[in-house]
């Protein structure tokens, strides 16, 4: 019974993660609209200060790092990070925007979560965003010499795409 | 090159050497860049994209229907599994409730197919490490699910058997038996397979104390299915999150703490037995209804975002799709278990023999298009 409890209190409701993170950076964006889980939007330069905290606090302890996705917003680029917490099973969102097309650069998290070195260097592969820090950051898929960056929204190609 | 020098009279060099891409023990077309220094590998570069489709970029074109027919050419071995992840994401979304039989029928099949998955892994891993009699256990076994999913939807391979809203057929009036009937021929038959290779005592030493992946670097690798759970991971989807009728039936999740090649191999061997017990619990109370419920023709999920995980053979398929309101997502992502999985290949290589490299990768069990997507 007593083990049941502190199961109970160590799971975190989104409204509880809400109150805990936002005391770390008062400026993060909450949203829980058109979604299952608790999103945060961060800005570039806060992102690693924010992740580190997310993976290192024993309360959140966000230890795996299921899903790590670029997306093309049209305007920004960014990436989207599912993390879920192996001990108190709790899941959150983060999302990162860059409105610079030209020369995208985040920070990476691959120090954090192992698994981001691959995923990153995914998303750097499809979308070109550069990702600072990056231990091996090259294409991964695709051949050195590739033009452009498939999963972009403007890009284009005019032999091997087919456009319905 | 970097020369080092050993006994002051032997100089040892570090070399590269290409496994791959034509590699057998590669299971398709990946390839490996070594780094070895004698047959010690230094360094294990997975070099992807040989049957890159990007299967993501074709999903912002497709409609959700034709999406799902997609997904099974990316881990082929869990097929219907990976077309009930896209069905489950989009139901969810539209807030459809399948019947009943739907979800067991579902539940049942997607437990065949990790049997006849756990079973190919099982006969060409015993190949990978030079039992070649495994190969026709196997393959002998697996023949038996194809056949039942041949008669339930007309294909071995890719099934496209789920549809978003339910089923494309109800099942064949033969189903119900021939499960059965494969169930008490596999009961008697999955204890050869420890007779055969399991206790061998070479295969034993190929196995035990290599490979090790502790549960920290497994958890920080993304590590999922039986390769997180030989590490003592608790990673289970079906367990944590579960989907279809999977919440109706009890089953023990497959954990071993060693962390080696044996464990991961253990963990899916126990997975077999655990399979056929959920399928027993399943077969008998099928509940009478619809096979599926009707849905638009043309499928527009509403603006915003939905993920769905499910557990493949493999581990986590995670589908992350971003809805703007129309007939296509704007953006599909595939989390892929093979992936995550791939990327820990080098960690767990380094300092080993290359055969012990084929042993370990055989442990993976990877399926390179679920990586080249």
């Amino acid at each position: 019974m007593d083990l049941m409890k502190v199961i109970k209190t160590e799971f975190m409701t989104n409204e509880a993660l809400q109150n805990l993170i936002s005391s770390w950076i008062p400026e993060l964006e909450f949203n829980e609209e058109g979604s299952q889980f608790l999103n945060i939007t961060v800005q570039p330069e806060q992102l690693h200060l924010l992740m580190s905290q997310l993976k290192t606090n024993s309360e959140t302890n966000f230890d795996y790092l299921f899903c790590l996705s670029g997306v093309d917003w049209g305007k920004e680029l960014g990436v989207v990070y599912h993390l879920e917490s192996t001990t108190h099973r709790h899941i959150i969102v983060v999302k990162v925007k860059t409105e610079d097309r030209e020369n995208p650069t985040l920070d990476t998290v691959s120090d954090l979560w192992k698994t981001a070195d691959f995923h990153e260097r995914e998303v750097f592969d499809f979308f070109g965003i550069i990702f600072n820090n990056h231990p091996n950051l090259k294409r991964l898929f695709l051949t050195e010499d590739w033009d452009g960056f498939p999963l972009r929204k403007d890009y284009v190609d005019e032999i091997n795409m087919v456009i319905k | 090159m970097e020369t080092t020098t050993v006994n002051n009279n032997f100089k040892s060099e570090e070399y590269f050497i290409n496994m791959g891409p034509q590699h057998p023990a590669t299971h398709g077309v990946l390839r490996l860049l070594l780094t070895i220094d004698g047959e010690i590998i230094k360094k294990v570069e997975p070099d992807l994209g040989y049957i890159h489709r990007s299967i993501e970029k074709m999903c912002e074109r497709d409609s959700y229907q034709q999406i799902v027919h997609l997904t099974d050419r990316m881990d082929y071995l869990s097929s219907h599994i990976n077309n009930e992840a896209v069905c489950l994401t989009v139901e969810n979304a539209l807030e459809i409730e399948v019947p009943e039989r739907v979800k067991v029928i579902r539940t049942i099949i997607g437990e065949l197919t990790r049997l006849a998955s756990h079973q190919l892994w099982w006969g060409v891993m015993g190949m990978d490490v030079g039992a070649l009699t495994t190969y026709f256990y196997g393959f002998r076994d697996r023949e038996l699910i194809n056949d039942i999913f041949e008669e339930t939807c007309g294909a071995r391979l890719t099934m496209n058997y789920n549809i978003p809203g339910g089923l494309m057929y109800d099942i064949h009036p033969n189903f119900v038996k021939r499960v059965k009937d494969f169930i008490a021929h596999f009961r008697t038959k999955l204890p050869e397979y420890d007779r055969l290779l399991t206790g061998n005592v070479i295969f034993q030493k190929r196995m035990r104390g290599v490979g090790i992946l502790s549960k920290e670097d497994a958890i920080s690798f993304g590590a999922s299915g039986p390769v997180g759970r030989g590490s003592g991971f608790s990673c289970d989807v079906r367990k944590h999150h579960a989907y279809s009728a999977l919440d109706k039936v009890t089953f023990k999740e497959a954990l071993r703490t060693e962390g080696d090649s044996l464990a991961r191999y253990e963990v899916r061997i126990q997975e077999m037995w655990e399979s056929m017990s959920i399928i027993e619990q399943l077969i008998d109370t099928i509940p009478e209804g619809d096979y599926k419920v009707a849905t638009k023709a043309v499928i527009k999920l509403p603006k915003g975002e939905f993920y769905q995980k499910v557990e493949t053979a493999r581990g986590e398929l995670g589908v992350y799709v971003v809805s703007t309101g129309t007939k296509n997502p704007y953006r599909l992502k595939f989390r892929s278990p093979g992936f995550s999985n791939l990327s820990l290949l080098n960690h767990i290589a380094v300092g080993g023999k290359i055969g012990d490299l084929v042993a370990s990768m055989a442990t993976l069990d990877i399926v390179v298009p679920d990586i080249d997507r």
